[in-house]
Protein backbone atom coordinates (compact mmCIF):
# COMPACT_ATOMS: atom_id res chain seq x y z
CA UNK A 1 0.00 0.00 0.00
CA UNK A 2 0.91 3.67 -0.45
CA UNK A 3 2.04 5.33 2.76
CA UNK A 4 0.18 8.50 2.70
CA UNK A 5 2.49 10.79 4.59
CA UNK A 6 -1.07 12.69 5.79
CA UNK A 7 -2.16 9.40 7.40
CA UNK A 8 0.63 8.20 8.95
CA UNK A 9 1.37 11.67 10.34
CA UNK A 10 -2.91 11.09 11.92
CA UNK A 11 -2.37 8.47 13.17
CA UNK A 12 0.99 8.61 15.03
CA UNK A 13 -0.19 12.20 16.61
CA UNK A 14 -3.91 11.60 17.09
CA UNK A 15 -2.75 8.48 18.87
CA UNK A 16 -0.31 10.00 21.20
CA UNK A 17 -3.32 12.83 21.93
CA UNK A 18 -5.60 10.49 22.47
CA UNK A 19 -3.59 8.49 24.79
CA UNK A 20 -2.92 11.66 26.98
CA UNK A 21 -6.40 12.31 27.39
CA UNK A 22 -6.94 8.92 28.39
CA UNK A 23 -4.26 9.14 30.74
CA UNK A 24 -5.82 12.68 32.17
CA UNK A 25 -9.54 11.47 31.72
CA UNK A 26 -8.33 9.11 34.35
CA UNK A 27 -7.30 11.26 36.82
CA UNK A 28 -3.19 11.54 35.61
CA UNK A 29 -1.75 14.41 37.91
CA UNK A 30 -0.98 17.38 36.80
CA UNK A 31 -0.39 20.70 38.99
CA UNK A 32 -3.20 22.72 39.58
CA UNK A 33 -2.19 25.60 38.38
CA UNK A 34 -5.25 26.62 35.74
CA UNK A 35 -2.57 28.21 32.92
CA UNK A 36 -0.61 24.92 33.42
CA UNK A 37 -3.74 22.51 32.88
CA UNK A 38 -4.79 24.33 30.33
CA UNK A 39 -1.26 24.26 28.41
CA UNK A 40 -1.14 20.44 29.13
CA UNK A 41 -4.63 19.86 27.58
CA UNK A 42 -4.03 21.89 24.65
CA UNK A 43 -1.09 19.64 23.75
CA UNK A 44 -3.49 16.25 24.21
CA UNK A 45 -6.61 18.04 22.13
CA UNK A 46 -3.65 19.82 20.01
CA UNK A 47 -2.29 16.82 18.90
CA UNK A 48 -5.79 15.05 18.53
CA UNK A 49 -6.87 17.78 15.90
CA UNK A 50 -3.30 18.64 14.28
CA UNK A 51 -3.62 14.29 13.51
CA UNK A 52 -7.67 14.96 12.18
CA UNK A 53 -6.60 17.64 10.24
CA UNK A 54 -4.12 15.86 8.69
CA UNK A 55 -6.14 13.04 7.57
CA UNK A 56 -8.51 15.65 6.14
CA UNK A 57 -5.85 16.49 3.20
CA UNK A 58 -5.27 13.32 2.26
CA UNK A 59 -9.31 13.74 0.73
CA UNK A 60 -10.33 14.77 -2.68
CA UNK A 61 -12.88 16.95 -1.15
CA UNK A 62 -12.05 18.47 2.38
CA UNK A 63 -14.92 20.43 1.87
CA UNK A 64 -17.24 17.45 2.35
CA UNK A 65 -15.90 16.23 5.18
CA UNK A 66 -18.77 16.27 7.22
CA UNK A 67 -20.87 14.03 5.54
CA UNK A 68 -18.63 10.94 6.79
CA UNK A 69 -20.41 11.62 10.19
CA UNK A 70 -23.04 10.05 8.50
CA UNK A 71 -22.63 6.57 7.96
CA UNK A 72 -21.94 4.97 11.65
CA UNK A 73 -24.32 2.15 10.99
CA UNK A 74 -21.66 0.41 8.61
CA UNK A 75 -18.16 2.17 8.29
CA UNK A 76 -16.08 2.59 10.94
CA UNK A 77 -14.39 5.80 9.12
CA UNK A 78 -17.42 7.35 10.14
CA UNK A 79 -17.42 5.76 13.80
CA UNK A 80 -14.13 7.09 14.10
CA UNK A 81 -14.92 10.51 13.10
CA UNK A 82 -17.86 10.81 15.40
CA UNK A 83 -15.74 8.90 18.11
CA UNK A 84 -13.06 11.48 17.77
CA UNK A 85 -15.49 14.49 18.00
CA UNK A 86 -17.57 13.62 20.60
CA UNK A 87 -14.13 13.06 22.59
CA UNK A 88 -12.65 16.10 22.12
CA UNK A 89 -15.79 17.56 22.90
CA UNK A 90 -16.24 15.96 26.66
CA UNK A 91 -12.86 16.75 27.34
CA UNK A 92 -12.93 20.38 26.53
CA UNK A 93 -15.58 20.06 28.93
CA UNK A 94 -13.82 18.92 31.57
CA UNK A 95 -10.59 21.13 31.12
CA UNK A 96 -12.64 24.04 31.46
CA UNK A 97 -14.60 23.07 34.76
CA UNK A 98 -11.27 21.95 35.73
CA UNK A 99 -9.45 25.16 35.16
CA UNK A 100 -12.49 27.20 36.31
CA UNK A 101 -12.92 25.60 39.73
CA UNK A 102 -9.38 23.87 40.35
CA UNK A 103 -10.87 20.46 41.10
CA UNK A 104 -11.71 17.83 38.32
CA UNK A 105 -15.10 16.60 37.66
CA UNK A 106 -14.02 12.87 37.92
CA UNK A 107 -17.41 10.96 36.01
CA UNK A 108 -16.71 13.70 32.80
CA UNK A 109 -12.98 12.96 33.15
CA UNK A 110 -13.82 8.76 32.49
CA UNK A 111 -16.42 9.73 29.48
CA UNK A 112 -13.45 11.18 27.76
CA UNK A 113 -10.73 8.48 28.88
CA UNK A 114 -13.61 5.84 27.39
CA UNK A 115 -14.33 8.05 24.23
CA UNK A 116 -10.43 7.83 23.83
CA UNK A 117 -10.14 4.54 23.81
CA UNK A 118 -13.21 3.94 21.48
CA UNK A 119 -11.70 6.43 18.96
CA UNK A 120 -8.18 4.65 18.60
CA UNK A 121 -10.56 1.62 18.60
CA UNK A 122 -12.34 2.70 15.53
CA UNK A 123 -9.14 3.83 14.13
CA UNK A 124 -7.51 0.97 14.22
CA UNK A 125 -10.84 -1.00 12.80
CA UNK A 126 -10.48 0.62 9.59
CA UNK A 127 -7.59 -1.39 8.46
CA UNK A 128 -8.23 -3.93 10.57
CA UNK A 129 -11.81 -4.42 8.69
CA UNK A 130 -10.09 -5.10 5.22
CA UNK A 131 -9.84 -8.26 3.82
CA UNK A 132 -8.12 -7.63 1.04
CA UNK A 133 -5.24 -6.73 3.26
CA UNK A 134 -4.62 -9.88 5.35
CA UNK A 135 -1.74 -8.37 7.10
CA UNK A 136 -3.68 -6.15 8.73
CA UNK A 137 -6.87 -7.81 9.06
CA UNK A 138 -6.29 -8.89 12.59
CA UNK A 139 -7.37 -8.51 16.30
CA UNK A 140 -3.74 -7.61 16.90
CA UNK A 141 -4.13 -4.37 14.79
CA UNK A 142 -6.21 -2.56 17.38
CA UNK A 143 -4.02 -4.12 20.38
CA UNK A 144 -1.15 -2.49 18.81
CA UNK A 145 -2.39 1.28 18.15
CA UNK A 146 -4.16 1.28 21.60
CA UNK A 147 -0.40 0.22 22.71
CA UNK A 148 1.39 2.95 20.80
CA UNK A 149 -1.56 5.70 21.81
CA UNK A 150 -0.88 5.20 25.44
CA UNK A 151 2.87 4.06 25.43
CA UNK A 152 3.17 7.78 23.63
CA UNK A 153 0.25 9.24 25.37
CA UNK A 154 2.17 8.27 28.86
CA UNK A 155 5.23 9.85 27.70
CA UNK A 156 4.09 13.36 27.05
CA UNK A 157 2.17 13.53 30.34
CA UNK A 158 4.28 12.04 32.48
CA UNK A 159 6.79 14.88 31.28
CA UNK A 160 4.15 17.71 31.53
CA UNK A 161 2.34 16.67 34.56
CA UNK A 162 3.35 15.75 38.28
CA UNK A 163 4.29 12.46 39.62
CA UNK A 164 6.38 10.32 41.91
CA UNK A 165 8.70 7.86 40.30
CA UNK A 166 6.35 6.24 37.86
CA UNK A 167 8.94 5.51 35.26
CA UNK A 168 8.69 1.75 35.97
CA UNK A 169 5.24 2.04 34.39
CA UNK A 170 6.07 3.96 31.36
CA UNK A 171 8.67 1.18 30.54
CA UNK A 172 6.21 -1.17 31.40
CA UNK A 173 4.17 0.42 28.53
CA UNK A 174 6.29 0.88 26.26
CA UNK A 175 7.50 -3.02 26.69
CA UNK A 176 3.63 -4.43 26.01
CA UNK A 177 3.25 -1.89 23.10
CA UNK A 178 6.11 -3.45 21.04
CA UNK A 179 5.71 -6.89 22.80
CA UNK A 180 1.96 -6.30 20.93
CA UNK A 181 3.68 -5.07 17.73
CA UNK A 182 6.21 -7.92 17.76
CA UNK A 183 3.44 -10.43 17.64
CA UNK A 184 1.58 -8.38 15.00
CA UNK A 185 4.89 -8.55 12.61
CA UNK A 186 5.59 -12.54 13.47
CA UNK A 187 1.50 -13.06 12.20
CA UNK A 188 2.29 -10.61 9.71
CA UNK A 189 4.90 -12.63 8.05
CA UNK A 190 2.86 -15.80 8.03
CA UNK A 191 -0.20 -14.14 6.48
CA UNK A 192 0.28 -12.44 3.26
CA UNK A 193 -1.63 -12.97 0.36
CA UNK A 194 -0.61 -16.50 -0.55
CA UNK A 195 -0.61 -17.88 2.90
CA UNK A 196 -4.73 -16.79 3.10
CA UNK A 197 -4.83 -18.47 0.04
CA UNK A 198 -5.24 -15.64 -2.66
CA UNK A 199 -2.97 -16.04 -5.75
CA UNK A 200 -3.26 -14.87 -9.14
CA UNK A 201 -4.82 -18.57 -9.65
CA UNK A 202 -7.70 -17.17 -7.48
CA UNK A 203 -7.88 -13.96 -8.31
CA UNK A 204 -8.81 -14.80 -12.32
CA UNK A 205 -10.50 -18.40 -11.20
CA UNK A 206 -7.67 -20.06 -14.27
CA UNK A 207 -6.18 -21.89 -11.70
CA UNK A 208 -7.75 -24.84 -13.04
CA UNK A 209 -5.66 -25.26 -16.28
CA UNK A 210 -2.35 -24.73 -14.32
CA UNK A 211 -0.10 -21.61 -13.25
CA UNK A 212 -1.41 -17.88 -13.68
CA UNK A 213 1.29 -15.36 -14.89
CA UNK A 214 0.45 -11.89 -15.28
CA UNK A 215 2.00 -11.76 -19.42
CA UNK A 216 0.31 -8.37 -20.15
CA UNK A 217 -0.80 -5.37 -18.47
CA UNK A 218 -3.52 -3.65 -18.97
CA UNK A 219 -2.18 -0.47 -19.37
CA UNK A 220 1.20 1.14 -20.08
CA UNK A 221 1.98 3.56 -17.63
CA UNK A 222 0.87 3.65 -13.41
CA UNK A 223 -2.80 3.91 -12.66
CA UNK A 224 -4.69 5.02 -9.55
CA UNK A 225 -4.56 1.07 -8.43
CA UNK A 226 -0.73 0.46 -8.77
CA UNK A 227 -0.09 3.68 -7.16
CA UNK A 228 -2.02 3.53 -4.32
CA UNK A 229 -2.36 -0.17 -4.23
CA UNK A 230 0.56 -2.14 -5.79
CA UNK A 231 3.28 -0.02 -4.21
CA UNK A 232 6.29 -1.45 -3.30
CA UNK A 233 8.90 1.45 -3.57
CA UNK A 234 7.89 1.94 -0.32
CA UNK A 235 9.45 -1.46 1.06
CA UNK A 236 13.27 -1.28 -0.28
CA UNK A 237 14.52 0.20 3.20
CA UNK A 238 12.07 -2.36 5.23
CA UNK A 239 14.86 -3.71 7.54
CA UNK A 240 16.22 -0.50 8.54
CA UNK A 241 13.23 1.33 8.98
CA UNK A 242 12.66 -1.67 10.92
CA UNK A 243 15.36 -1.49 13.64
CA UNK A 244 14.67 2.74 13.40
CA UNK A 245 11.58 1.86 14.60
CA UNK A 246 12.77 0.01 17.76
CA UNK A 247 15.85 1.48 18.52
CA UNK A 248 13.98 5.11 18.22
CA UNK A 249 10.47 4.14 19.19
CA UNK A 250 11.25 1.75 22.19
CA UNK A 251 14.80 1.64 22.90
CA UNK A 252 15.71 5.14 23.40
CA UNK A 253 12.39 6.25 25.29
CA UNK A 254 12.92 3.15 27.60
CA UNK A 255 16.74 3.90 28.22
CA UNK A 256 15.47 8.04 29.05
CA UNK A 257 12.92 6.84 31.33
CA UNK A 258 15.49 4.44 32.88
CA UNK A 259 18.25 7.15 33.37
CA UNK A 260 15.52 9.35 34.92
CA UNK A 261 13.95 7.30 37.45
CA UNK A 262 17.05 6.08 38.48
CA UNK A 263 19.15 9.44 39.20
CA UNK A 264 16.07 12.23 40.06
CA UNK A 265 16.74 14.00 36.81
CA UNK A 266 13.32 16.46 36.23
CA UNK A 267 10.95 14.30 34.32
CA UNK A 268 10.67 16.93 31.80
CA UNK A 269 13.51 14.82 30.14
CA UNK A 270 10.37 12.11 29.11
CA UNK A 271 9.67 14.92 26.55
CA UNK A 272 13.13 13.95 24.98
CA UNK A 273 11.75 10.01 25.24
CA UNK A 274 8.43 11.07 23.85
CA UNK A 275 9.68 12.96 20.59
CA UNK A 276 12.21 9.83 20.01
CA UNK A 277 9.42 7.71 20.29
CA UNK A 278 6.84 9.43 17.87
CA UNK A 279 9.61 9.51 15.90
CA UNK A 280 10.12 5.91 16.44
CA UNK A 281 6.43 5.14 15.52
CA UNK A 282 6.52 7.43 12.18
CA UNK A 283 8.71 4.52 11.02
CA UNK A 284 6.58 2.07 12.47
CA UNK A 285 3.40 3.29 11.01
CA UNK A 286 5.18 3.79 7.32
CA UNK A 287 6.01 -0.23 6.96
CA UNK A 288 2.62 -0.54 8.16
CA UNK A 289 1.16 0.59 4.99
CA UNK A 290 4.01 0.04 2.78
CA UNK A 291 4.22 -3.83 3.71
CA UNK A 292 0.90 -4.20 3.41
CA UNK A 293 0.28 -6.62 0.34
CA UNK A 294 -3.48 -5.95 -1.42
CA UNK A 295 -5.20 -7.94 -2.94
CA UNK A 296 -5.17 -5.73 -5.83
CA UNK A 297 -1.83 -6.46 -6.74
CA UNK A 298 -2.34 -10.47 -7.76
CA UNK A 299 -3.78 -8.63 -11.13
CA UNK A 300 -0.73 -6.82 -11.94
CA UNK A 301 2.24 -9.36 -11.72
CA UNK A 302 2.53 -10.11 -7.86
CA UNK A 303 2.75 -13.84 -6.15
CA UNK B 1 -27.19 4.02 2.68
CA UNK B 2 -23.83 2.57 3.28
CA UNK B 3 -25.72 -0.75 4.32
CA UNK B 4 -26.63 -3.40 1.75
CA UNK B 5 -29.68 -4.22 1.20
CA UNK B 6 -31.27 -7.89 2.16
CA UNK B 7 -31.26 -9.07 -1.21
CA UNK B 8 -32.49 -6.43 -4.25
CA UNK B 9 -35.38 -7.24 -6.65
CA UNK B 10 -33.20 -7.75 -9.98
CA UNK B 11 -29.38 -8.82 -9.97
CA UNK B 12 -28.50 -6.82 -13.05
CA UNK B 13 -24.70 -8.04 -14.04
CA UNK B 14 -22.38 -9.13 -17.03
CA UNK B 15 -20.78 -12.64 -17.88
CA UNK B 16 -17.49 -12.41 -19.32
CA UNK B 17 -16.65 -15.16 -21.75
CA UNK B 18 -12.84 -16.10 -21.76
CA UNK B 19 -13.38 -18.59 -24.58
CA UNK B 20 -13.94 -15.93 -26.87
CA UNK B 21 -12.44 -12.73 -25.72
CA UNK B 22 -9.39 -11.87 -28.29
CA UNK B 23 -8.35 -9.14 -25.88
CA UNK B 24 -8.97 -5.96 -28.53
CA UNK B 25 -9.66 -3.35 -25.92
CA UNK B 26 -12.59 -2.24 -27.36
CA UNK B 27 -14.83 -2.84 -24.25
CA UNK B 28 -12.85 -0.36 -22.40
CA UNK B 29 -12.48 1.97 -25.02
CA UNK B 30 -16.20 1.95 -25.67
CA UNK B 31 -16.71 2.13 -21.72
CA UNK B 32 -14.50 5.32 -21.65
CA UNK B 33 -16.19 7.03 -24.80
CA UNK B 34 -19.33 6.48 -23.15
CA UNK B 35 -18.71 7.38 -19.91
CA UNK B 36 -16.63 10.64 -20.47
CA UNK B 37 -19.54 12.08 -22.17
CA UNK B 38 -22.25 10.57 -20.13
CA UNK B 39 -24.49 11.47 -17.09
CA UNK B 40 -21.61 12.35 -14.25
CA UNK B 41 -18.42 14.09 -14.59
CA UNK B 42 -16.04 13.27 -16.97
CA UNK B 43 -13.52 10.13 -16.73
CA UNK B 44 -10.50 11.62 -16.56
CA UNK B 45 -6.99 12.07 -18.11
CA UNK B 46 -3.93 13.21 -17.53
CA UNK B 47 -0.49 13.80 -19.39
CA UNK B 48 -3.05 12.23 -22.37
CA UNK B 49 -0.45 13.02 -24.66
CA UNK B 50 2.75 12.89 -22.94
CA UNK B 51 5.19 10.54 -21.26
CA UNK B 52 3.43 9.97 -18.29
CA UNK B 53 -0.25 8.62 -19.50
CA UNK B 54 -2.58 8.61 -16.45
CA UNK B 55 -6.68 8.21 -16.13
CA UNK B 56 -9.52 7.06 -14.46
CA UNK B 57 -10.81 3.98 -16.65
CA UNK B 58 -13.69 1.34 -15.61
CA UNK B 59 -13.20 -1.28 -17.33
CA UNK B 60 -9.25 -2.67 -17.72
CA UNK B 61 -8.32 -5.96 -19.77
CA UNK B 62 -5.09 -7.46 -18.51
CA UNK B 63 -3.76 -10.84 -20.43
CA UNK B 64 -2.48 -13.86 -18.48
CA UNK B 65 -0.25 -16.75 -19.46
CA UNK B 66 -1.76 -20.27 -18.37
CA UNK B 67 0.62 -23.19 -18.27
CA UNK B 68 -0.76 -26.42 -17.57
CA UNK B 69 1.68 -29.27 -15.92
CA UNK B 70 1.58 -31.19 -19.15
CA UNK B 71 1.25 -28.75 -22.37
CA UNK B 72 2.01 -25.83 -23.70
CA UNK B 73 1.10 -22.34 -22.31
CA UNK B 74 -1.90 -20.52 -23.36
CA UNK B 75 -2.75 -17.00 -23.46
CA UNK B 76 -6.47 -16.14 -21.52
CA UNK B 77 -7.74 -11.95 -22.14
CA UNK B 78 -8.94 -10.83 -18.92
CA UNK B 79 -11.25 -8.01 -18.78
CA UNK B 80 -12.14 -6.79 -15.45
CA UNK B 81 -14.85 -4.17 -14.32
CA UNK B 82 -17.09 -3.94 -11.13
CA UNK B 83 -18.53 -7.04 -10.38
CA UNK B 84 -21.65 -5.47 -8.44
CA UNK B 85 -21.19 -7.83 -5.50
CA UNK B 86 -23.66 -8.91 -3.58
CA UNK B 87 -21.87 -8.92 -0.20
CA UNK B 88 -19.97 -5.14 -1.87
CA UNK B 89 -17.23 -4.16 0.90
CA UNK B 90 -16.92 -1.02 -0.99
CA UNK B 91 -20.37 -0.43 0.23
CA UNK B 92 -20.03 -0.59 3.88
CA UNK B 93 -16.84 1.16 4.07
CA UNK B 94 -18.05 4.21 2.90
CA UNK B 95 -18.48 6.79 5.69
CA UNK B 96 -20.45 9.19 3.61
CA UNK B 97 -23.35 7.41 2.04
CA UNK B 98 -21.56 7.78 -1.56
CA UNK B 99 -21.30 4.66 -2.45
CA UNK B 100 -24.41 2.14 -2.57
CA UNK B 101 -26.03 -0.83 -3.69
CA UNK B 102 -29.57 -0.14 -5.15
CA UNK B 103 -32.06 -2.50 -3.92
CA UNK B 104 -34.28 -2.33 -6.94
CA UNK B 105 -31.27 -3.56 -9.37
CA UNK B 106 -28.43 -4.54 -7.08
CA UNK B 107 -26.00 -1.91 -9.04
CA UNK B 108 -22.98 -0.67 -6.74
CA UNK B 109 -22.98 3.55 -7.56
CA UNK B 110 -21.28 6.11 -6.52
CA UNK B 111 -23.29 9.35 -5.93
CA UNK B 112 -20.48 11.86 -6.84
CA UNK B 113 -21.43 14.99 -4.60
CA UNK B 114 -21.43 12.97 -1.56
CA UNK B 115 -18.14 11.19 -2.41
CA UNK B 116 -15.12 12.98 -0.34
CA UNK B 117 -12.35 10.96 -2.26
CA UNK B 118 -10.90 9.19 1.17
CA UNK B 119 -10.27 6.19 -0.99
CA UNK B 120 -11.27 3.33 1.23
CA UNK B 121 -13.56 1.83 -1.20
CA UNK B 122 -11.14 1.42 -3.22
CA UNK B 123 -8.85 -0.48 -0.67
CA UNK B 124 -11.41 -2.58 0.29
CA UNK B 125 -12.44 -3.77 -3.17
CA UNK B 126 -10.24 -6.87 -4.37
CA UNK B 127 -10.84 -6.60 -7.74
CA UNK B 128 -9.11 -2.86 -8.74
CA UNK B 129 -12.89 -1.91 -9.90
CA UNK B 130 -12.63 1.26 -8.78
CA UNK B 131 -10.45 4.43 -9.72
CA UNK B 132 -9.90 8.06 -8.57
CA UNK B 133 -10.26 10.60 -11.16
CA UNK B 134 -7.17 12.32 -10.85
CA UNK B 135 -9.11 15.81 -12.25
CA UNK B 136 -12.48 15.50 -11.00
CA UNK B 137 -11.15 13.91 -7.00
CA UNK B 138 -13.88 11.60 -6.68
CA UNK B 139 -13.96 7.86 -7.26
CA UNK B 140 -15.34 6.38 -10.51
CA UNK B 141 -16.61 3.08 -10.77
CA UNK B 142 -18.82 0.72 -13.57
CA UNK B 143 -22.09 2.12 -13.50
CA UNK B 144 -23.30 -0.81 -15.64
CA UNK B 145 -23.97 2.06 -18.17
CA UNK B 146 -27.09 2.97 -16.10
CA UNK B 147 -27.74 5.50 -18.60
CA UNK B 148 -28.29 3.42 -21.14
CA UNK B 149 -30.05 0.11 -19.74
CA UNK B 150 -33.12 2.28 -18.66
CA UNK B 151 -33.09 4.43 -21.67
CA UNK B 152 -35.87 5.82 -23.57
CA UNK B 153 -34.43 7.13 -26.09
CA UNK B 154 -31.65 5.24 -27.56
CA UNK B 155 -32.81 2.09 -29.64
CA UNK B 156 -33.84 -0.95 -28.09
CA UNK B 157 -30.94 -2.53 -29.20
CA UNK B 158 -28.49 -0.53 -27.45
CA UNK B 159 -30.02 -0.33 -23.87
CA UNK B 160 -27.16 -2.48 -22.90
CA UNK B 161 -23.47 -1.71 -21.32
CA UNK B 162 -21.26 -0.09 -23.60
CA UNK B 163 -18.86 -2.18 -22.96
CA UNK B 164 -21.62 -5.39 -24.18
CA UNK B 165 -22.86 -3.61 -27.21
CA UNK B 166 -19.86 -2.78 -28.34
CA UNK B 167 -18.01 -6.21 -28.06
CA UNK B 168 -16.94 -7.85 -31.62
CA UNK B 169 -16.61 -11.58 -30.77
CA UNK B 170 -20.05 -11.32 -28.08
CA UNK B 171 -17.93 -12.09 -25.07
CA UNK B 172 -19.94 -9.59 -23.13
CA UNK B 173 -23.21 -10.87 -22.04
CA UNK B 174 -25.78 -8.49 -19.60
CA UNK B 175 -29.16 -9.76 -18.01
CA UNK B 176 -30.35 -10.51 -14.40
CA UNK B 177 -29.14 -12.88 -12.49
CA UNK B 178 -31.93 -13.46 -10.31
CA UNK B 179 -34.16 -14.84 -13.26
CA UNK B 180 -33.14 -18.24 -13.80
CA UNK B 181 -34.43 -18.52 -17.49
CA UNK B 182 -32.41 -15.50 -18.74
CA UNK B 183 -29.75 -15.62 -21.38
CA UNK B 184 -26.70 -14.99 -18.24
CA UNK B 185 -28.10 -17.28 -15.97
CA UNK B 186 -28.29 -19.91 -18.78
CA UNK B 187 -25.15 -19.53 -19.81
CA UNK B 188 -23.46 -19.80 -16.32
CA UNK B 189 -25.68 -23.16 -15.70
CA UNK B 190 -24.43 -24.37 -19.46
CA UNK B 191 -20.91 -23.05 -19.11
CA UNK B 192 -19.92 -23.48 -15.00
CA UNK B 193 -19.66 -19.63 -14.53
CA UNK B 194 -16.77 -19.20 -12.01
CA UNK B 195 -16.45 -16.18 -8.94
CA UNK B 196 -13.30 -14.14 -8.75
CA UNK B 197 -11.40 -14.86 -5.43
CA UNK B 198 -14.49 -16.27 -3.54
CA UNK B 199 -11.86 -16.63 -0.31
CA UNK B 200 -12.96 -13.02 -0.09
CA UNK B 201 -16.13 -13.63 0.28
CA UNK B 202 -18.00 -10.49 -1.27
CA UNK B 203 -20.42 -12.77 -3.54
CA UNK B 204 -19.52 -11.32 -6.87
CA UNK B 205 -22.71 -11.27 -9.64
CA UNK B 206 -20.44 -10.74 -12.51
CA UNK B 207 -19.62 -14.58 -13.47
CA UNK B 208 -16.69 -15.33 -16.14
CA UNK B 209 -16.82 -18.24 -18.19
CA UNK B 210 -13.83 -19.94 -18.03
CA UNK B 211 -11.96 -21.51 -21.56
CA UNK B 212 -13.44 -24.28 -23.18
CA UNK B 213 -11.29 -27.18 -23.45
CA UNK B 214 -7.93 -27.23 -25.42
CA UNK B 215 -7.43 -30.14 -27.97
CA UNK B 216 -4.37 -31.84 -27.53
CA UNK B 217 -1.84 -33.46 -29.99
CA UNK B 218 -2.26 -37.21 -29.97
CA UNK B 219 1.65 -37.84 -29.18
CA UNK B 220 3.76 -36.00 -27.32
CA UNK B 221 6.91 -37.17 -27.88
CA UNK B 222 9.37 -34.85 -29.62
CA UNK B 223 8.94 -34.39 -33.19
CA UNK B 224 11.12 -36.51 -35.14
CA UNK B 225 13.44 -33.72 -37.02
CA UNK B 226 14.70 -33.74 -33.59
CA UNK B 227 15.74 -36.85 -33.02
CA UNK B 228 16.69 -38.22 -36.15
CA UNK B 229 20.70 -39.09 -36.78
CA UNK B 230 22.56 -36.05 -38.84
CA UNK B 231 22.75 -38.03 -42.10
CA UNK B 232 26.49 -37.95 -42.75
CA UNK B 233 28.29 -35.59 -44.96
CA UNK B 234 31.06 -36.50 -47.85
CA UNK B 235 33.24 -34.64 -49.97
CA UNK B 236 34.56 -31.13 -48.79
CA UNK B 237 31.67 -31.00 -46.12
CA UNK B 238 32.79 -34.60 -44.61
CA UNK B 239 36.45 -33.65 -44.24
CA UNK B 240 34.96 -29.95 -42.63
CA UNK B 241 33.10 -32.43 -40.17
CA UNK B 242 36.12 -34.05 -39.27
CA UNK B 243 38.61 -31.13 -39.11
CA UNK B 244 35.65 -29.57 -36.61
CA UNK B 245 35.37 -32.79 -34.58
CA UNK B 246 38.85 -32.71 -34.08
CA UNK B 247 39.03 -29.62 -33.03
CA UNK B 248 36.30 -30.12 -30.37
Amino acid sequence: MHPAVSVIFFTVTSGAGLGMIFLLGLGFPVEASAAWVFFVSLVAGGLTVAGLLASTFHLGHPERAWRALSQWRSSWLSREGIAAIVTLVLFGIYVLIWMATGSRYQLLGLLAALGAVLTVFTTSMIYAQLKTVPQWHSRLTPLVYGGFALGSGWLLASALGTHQAPEFWGVALIALAWGAKWLWWARAGRNRLADRGSSPETATGLGFIGKVRLLERPHTGENYLTKEMVHRIGRKHARTLRILALVLGGVVPAAILAIVGLSGAPSLLNLVAAVSMLTGLLAERWLFFAEAEHAVSLYYGHR
Amino acid sequence: MTSLPERTEKRLGLVIDLDTCVGCHACAVNCKEWNTSAGASPLSDVDAYGADVSGAWLNRIHTFEVTPEDAPAQIVHFPKSCLHCDDAPCVTVCPTGASHKRPEDGIVLVSEDLCIGCGLCAWACPYGAREMDPVENVMKKCTLCVDRIYSKVLPEEDRVPACVRTCPSSARHFGDFNDPQSAVSRLVAERGGIDLMPEMETRPVNKYLPPRPKTRAQSSATPARDSAPTPKADGFLGWLDAALDKLG
